[in-house]
């Protein structure tokens, strides 16, 4: 079997000046998919490089997978502790992969579609940026979510978001993030509260299903969860984003392959350590009291920072821009935690405001390193004279 | 007479004041959870508007240029105060219910665009169409904007329940954020996206 044969034998009827023509950005999509493209810039400087804007997404899922697969586990593996039933590790992934399957498949089945469609529709290319929304989104949403709520996030997502400013790379918002503030708010009662992070905890009384920022957030001071279970992840919360190692394990993959920008995440860590230290020493609420280095740990906040804060389009460009913008998300993170009790994760609306500010932040650090040059060329010219 | 016809016409799609002078936009974020206070809110403004042209260009030689935002509060002030009490006289509920937003037609920026753009250098017919033509202009959109948000936000229309009880038995949930006021500007996003992809002489020459 040849794959290279049959693709071409299938897309002929695509072909230029052939019936299906119109719809030929469907099947190129395929195409680039399993094969590299063979077409090259003909005008212009350009770097010549094996990357493309496919293999740089597939390298985010990779970098997604340890989560994910940790978050399958870990779905399971509350709904069977949850009930007090025994259980193996089979059981707990069984239980969570019939879960979370089902939503990553709604989520790229609607995604797609409306991809394929406005790239036929409007003559371009399908664009690859929708295979890590449409794992992202899933992997953020808390596990009893319905079906068609995820649908509906994505078809929102993808139409406002993204198709509505121009599509992949013109995006202001993280889209995956958009999926998930437009649920959080139209359907609030399926997106917090202590019932909806468990699987089926509705169902079951007397589950303990809240988040450890929402007990805090109502003012609990005990936490029923050591350091260790925050840092590996046997917490309930939104689907993949309990364990912290996992996501670290992404972070590392991320940064090596150059893919995501390290100084966002490390300037986020710096920002939202150090706010969370000003609020220990201050200490008025149970947020407050929360160790710094515990804030780093709980809720979405790795995950956010390594996956969705990182996302090249939607933040800052500027080399001094980045470090700035993840500062921010960090400091902003962790004031909404705070000050807040309505939102006790603040990560996502921490992102989605500084992904508004990032264009700002680049226009003044350019306007800044404009000033700086001129000024040394003037002072340069004066010394000559 | 076609002349005339187009200013009936034009506001309601080439020259929307809601979606292409993107004026009012206040009033369309306000009011529009519940189809009933738009249509009131709707059925204000044409009044308000189609008074105030004509009253205006009856004027318009008497009004000495230097005073004429004044002239023109005062009588557009005069026409919300006549509208504010016909409504408390015939319809106390839904007139309690938009209380403010009535009295704030007078900073609705379409009235006084109206009537500093048309009525001051117009015959009286002509400004009576210009200000029911937009006024119409905005009533569209505001009656189609309430209508998505009062369907899909309360499950409602008029008040009466218009989603059937067996499709919340299925699961479906109202959407919460169709409540808010951001969904209101992006419903009127879509609906300028809709208007500019059937009307390609909207669309700017970048």
């Amino acid at each position: 079997m040849n794959i290279r044969k049959i693709l071409d034998t299938v897309r002929k009827p695509f072909a230029k000046g052939e019936k299906f023509e119109k719809y030929a950005p469907a099947v190129n999509a395929f195409d680039t998919f399993l094969f590299v493209p063979n077409h090259t810039t003909k005008h212009g400087a350009h770097i010549r490089d094996a990357v493309d804007l496919k293999r740089t997404m597939i390298t985010v899922i990779i970098a997604l997978l340890p989560a994910l697969l940790y978050g399958i586990y870990n779905t399971g593996f509350q709904y069977y502790s949850q009930l007090g039933s025994a259980f193996t590790t089979l059981d707990a992934v069984i239980h969570g992969s019939a879960k979370i399957v089902p939503m990553i498949a709604v989520s790229y089945i609607v995604g797609l579609a409306i991809e394929f469609a406005f790239a036929i529709f409007r003559g371009h290319e399908v664009n690859e940026g929708y295979l890590v929304t449409g794992l992202l989104i899933p992997m953020i949403m808390p596990i009893d979510i319905p079906l068609w709520m995820v649908g509906l996030s994505v078809a929102f997502a993808v139409l406002i978001g993204k198709e509505a400013f121009g599509g992949t790379g013109m995006n202001i918002l993280n889209p995956a993030l958009t999926a998930r503030a437009f649920a959080f708010f139209a359907y609030p009662t399926y997106m917090s509260g202590n019932k909806v992070w468990v699987s089926e905890a509705s169902n079951v009384d007397g589950v303990s299903g809240e988040t450890i920022l929402g007990m805090l957030a109502s003012g609990e001071s005990t936490i029923p969860y050591d350091v260790s279970q925050m840092f590996y992840g046997a917490i309930p919360g939104s689907i993949a984003e309990t364990s912290t190692l996992m996501v670290l394990i992404g972070a590392f993959i991320l940064i090596f392959t150059g893919v995501g920008s390290w100084r966002i995440m490390l300037g986020s860590i710096l920002g939202a350590a150090l706010t969370g230290l000003l609020f220990n020493l201050w200490g008025a609420n149970e947020l407050m009291n929360f160790s710094w280095f515990n804030h780093l740990i709980v809720g979405g906040f790795a995950f956010g920072v390594v996956f969705m804060a990182t996302d090249p389009v939607s933040a800052a460009q500027t080399t001094k821009g980045k470090w700035i913008y993840g500062i921010l998300v960090g400091l902003f993170c962790i004031l909404i935690r705070v000050f807040n009790p309505a939102y006790p994760e603040g990560v996502m609306l921490a992102i989605l405001l500084m992904n508004v500010f990032a264009p700002t932040i680049d226009h003044y650090v350019i306007e800044s390193n404009i000033t700086k040059r001129l000024n040394r060329k003037l002072k340069s010219n004066l010394n000559v004279a | 007479m076609s002349k005339n016809k187009v200013l009936l016409t034009d506001p309601l799609d080439d020259n929307n004041p809601i979606t292409v002078q993107v004026l009012g936009i206040c009033s369309a974020l306000a009011i529009t959870v519940q189809l009933k206070a738009a249509i009131v809110m709707s059925l204000s403004v044409i009044a308000v508007m189609a008074a105030s042209n004509v009253i205006i260009s009856i004027l318009r030689d008497l009004i000495p240029n230097r005073i004429r935002i004044i002239v023109q509060l005062v009588v557009v002030a005069s026409m919300v105060v006549l509208v504010d009490q016909v409504l408390r006289a015939y319809a106390y509920d839904v007139s309690k219910e938009l209380s403010i937003f009535i009295g704030l037609i007078i900073t609705n920026c379409i009235v006084m665009g109206r009537l500093e753009a048309f009525a001051l250098g117009n015959g009286v017919w002509r400004s009576f169409l210009d200000g029911v033509g937009n006024a119409f202009g905005y009533a569209w959109i505001l009656i189609l904007v309430a209508f998505f948000r009062e369907l899909l936000g309360s499950g409602k229309l008029l008040g009466i329940q218009a989603i059937p009880d067996f499709i919340y038995e299925m699961g479906y949930v109202d959407n919460g954020l169709m409540l808010l006021s951001p969904m209101a500007l992006i419903t009127v996003g879509l609906i300028i996206w809709v208007q500019r992809s059937r009307n390609r002489k909207l669309i700017e020459q970048g």
